[in-house]
């Protein structure tokens, strides 16, 4: 996974995929390698689980080797601009930024060309060892990293005709790119797995690498916890009411327990088993983003190794 | 745990709430319970009022739509059988591209246009695959839902997060769209528009990005659409201002992770300057109270029984009560940590209404009704401005 240079790592909305991001840059940086992770969406989470108020398009260097942005489509453009178009910008962007944003919303594919591109341009430059992306959430992912596949198709001619070609041939190269969809033990998140892997497969030739179970609730041994009868041999018959509402809490946890394993095992049905990793649910006392980020890095260290 | 929900009676300050809306527009951040939370209420107010309700979602989950007993859930309004209702309850997921085709159908000055602008490639693109052109769409179901007349309270679960309120600006944004100057420019003559002073910037980088070929597909594009301008400006004009209206209320849920209230504050004071009525914030997701309550004292009880050195505990036994107690620890530092969230959601100064997590426990109608019954509210002090 970590060898790849560009992984966007995926999913739907509310399973992790910025502490995850966090927690996959933390650990490659620490490994020694020039680690870019990078926020698609504006939501400002990746920011959180880095320990930082906000991110800038200019990558921050959180710590040695760690640097982290968030995507712009209009420094993207400007960026963009500079460094192909040759065209002199003089002062400020907005008023052909606001024209921009316009067609760019109208005319699919380009918004989502800039901050692929954006992408696909740090790899190129090797400006990084890896780029770790947030991305959007499964139903945008898709549009977006298939965007040079759509653009190529609706624009035949004009300069981004010509750039589509080399972003698509670095996606599409499973040595270079992949897409890790992270789930969480849950009726709609793992509905939405499979659809993107569908919808993804249909869209683009990019890899698809796994899929990394999040927020996984711990074992409940509740052997012989759950059975009633045993209330009789509680030594005092003033404890049985506390006891049996103890009883009640572990039978709950278990539960939850149960319904995830469930879910588990119709991710693990539905792809290779050796592409699903899962990562523990953090204590109760992690729930801060930073101790969320350490306690992935740890689970995610843990799962690598395991690999080896 | 269904056992509990049999004395359960609903919360009757959520009940006045759902009594005086006419619309409830539900927004949260992915994953805690949105859709969900959308259809309980929307089953609560069909079971206990004589009204027509209609709950409008953008992605119901599978076994949701199942428990409402839904085959397919299509851009049709499906009635949803519910036993001892006073009301009626119908639902219906809204897409994207049937409703654009239905939309143009619908405002097309003439046959020939109409059929021009659903044969155009760009359209066909636009439609589906353009996030944003869902949001027009809702605001065209809203018109129709209410404006129809078929109901007197509509629920609309929102897609997740900020995207919610692309879909409350979605009505302004379409009239800004049909008298902007890009919109003049972009489908005036190719001749006049060479010649246009303020399109230079704008089209030599434009060209050179795009190609002249594909400008001028977009150009026919929305020189078609513009035949449409009048009703479509119209209906958006109209539906700003059903979402300003005092009957329409909004209601944010969230769970108590802190990334996903940081994502709930946000909509919150979104909506606050919007001037939009925020009725409530449901705090989802919870450990139940009747678990959480007392966890502490009881793990400390059960820690004693360990301790006690006369009564000779067998080691079954024993491995028994250390199960509880580890059981015991784990659900109070839970407990501990979303009566924190509460009480910060509760500072946000909105009504705070609470629901418990129920893993997988949606299976019918009547879960959905007793998750709507089990919702409570939390008095809280009055906002400070």
């Amino acid at each position: 996974m970590l060898t790849r240079r560009l992984v966007f790592v995926t999913g739907k909305g509310g399973v992790g995929k910025s502490a995850v991001a966090a927690a996959l840059a933390s650990v490659a940086a620490a490994d020694g390698k020039r680690v870019l992770v990078c926020e698609m969406d504006d939501k400002g989470s990746l920011a959180a689980y880095l320990g930082r108020e906000e991110l800038q398009f200019v990558p921050t260097e959180i710590s040695p080797n760690l640097f982290a942005m968030a995507m712009n489509t209009e420094d993207s453009l400007r960026e963009y601009i500079r460094l192909f178009l040759r065209v002199p910008i003089i002062g400020s962007l907005t008023p052909l930024a606001k024209i921009f944003d316009f067609v760019a919303n109208a005319a699919p594919a380009v918004k989502e060309i800039l901050a692929v591109g954006k992408l696909c341009y740090e790899v190129r430059e090797r400006h990084y060892d890896i780029v770790i992306v947030d991305a959007e959430a499964s139903g945008h992912f898709v549009a977006q990293v298939s965007a040079p596949d759509a653009l190529a198709s609706l624009v035949r001619i004009g300069i981004v005709a010509d750039q589509t070609k080399w972003m698509s041939d670095l996606l599409h190269d499973p040595h270079v790119s992949t897409v890790l969809a992270v789930v969480t033990p849950e009726e709609m998140p793992v509905v939405e797995t499979l659809e993107l892997r569908e919808r993804l497969a249909k869209a683009t030739p990019i890899d698809f690498a796994g899929v990394v179970i999040n927020r996984m609730p711990a074992v409940i041994d509740d052997a012989g916890v759950a059975d009633p009868t045993s209330v009789d041999s509680a030594p005092r018959s003033s404890e049985q009411s506390a006891i049996s509402m103890s009883m009640s809490v572990c039978a709950w946890l278990a539960e939850r327990r149960a319904n995830a394993e469930r879910y588990a095992t119709q991710l693990a049905d539905s792809f290779e088993l050796s592409n699903v990793e899962t990562l523990a649910e953090a204590s109760p006392t992690e729930h801060a983003p930073s101790a969320i980020t350490a306690h992935l890095s740890r689970e995610v260290r843990r799962v690598l190794d395991g690999r080896e | 745990m269904s056992t509990d929900d049999i004395a359960t009676l609903p919360d009757h300050r959520l009940l006045s709430l759902l009594d005086e809306s006419r619309m409830i527009i539900v927004c949260g951040p992915g994953g805690v319970g949105k859709t969900t939370t959308a259809a309980a209420l929307g089953v609560l107010a069909a079971t206990h009022f004589a009204k027509r309700v209609l709950v409008l979602t953008v992605d119901p989950a599978r076994r949701l739509a199942t428990a409402l007993g839904l085959v397919a859930l299509g851009n049709a309004e499906v009635p949803v059988h519910l036993d001892r209702a006073r009301g009626t309850l119908t639902m219906a997921m809204i897409d994207t591209k049937s409703s654009w085709d239905d939309m143009v159908r619908r405002h097309a000055p003439d046959e020939r246009t109409r059929d021009r602008v659903l044969e155009n490639e760009l359209y066909r693109t636009l439609t589906s695959r353009f996030v944003h052109s869902h949001d027009y769409v809702v605001t065209e179901r809203l018109f129709e839902a209410r404006e129809g007349g078929g109901y007197d309270l509509v629920v609309v679960d929102t897609p997740p997060s900020r995207s919610a309120l692309s879909v409350l600006d979605a009505p302004r944004r379409m009239e800004q769209f049909f008298s902007s100057r890009l919109l003049k420019l972009l489908t005036a003559p190719t001749q006049s528009r060479l010649l246009s002073l303020a399109s230079r910037p704008f089209f030599v980088v434009a060209d050179r990005i795009l190609g002249a070929a594909f400008l001028s597909d977009i150009a026919e594009f929305f020189t078609l659409f513009r035949t449409m301008e009048g009703p479509i400006v119209a209906r958006s004009r109209r539906v700003g201002s059903l979402l300003a209206e005092e009957s329409t209320k909004y209601a944010v849920v969230t769970s108590p992770e802190p990334v996903a209230m940081r994502e709930a504050k946000f909509l919150v004071d979104e909506l606050r300057r919007r001037n939009h009525r925020l009725a409530a914030v449901v705090a989802n997701r919870l450990v139940p109270v009747r678990l959480g309550d007392g966890a502490l004292k009881r793990a400390v009880g059960l820690e004693a029984s360990l301790a006690d050195p006369v009564g000779q505990l067998a080691p079954p036994e024993r491995r028994r009560l250390e199960v509880l107690v580890a059981c015991e620890r784990e659900i109070a530092a839970i407990s501990a940590q979303h009566g924190s969230a509460v009480q910060r959601i509760a500072d946000w100064g909105a009504l705070v209404v609470t629901g418990e997590d129920r893993g997988g426990d949606i299976t019918d109608t009547a879960s959905l009704l007793a998750l709507g019954e089990s919702l409570r509210t939390r008095v809280t002090t009055e906002r400070q401005e």
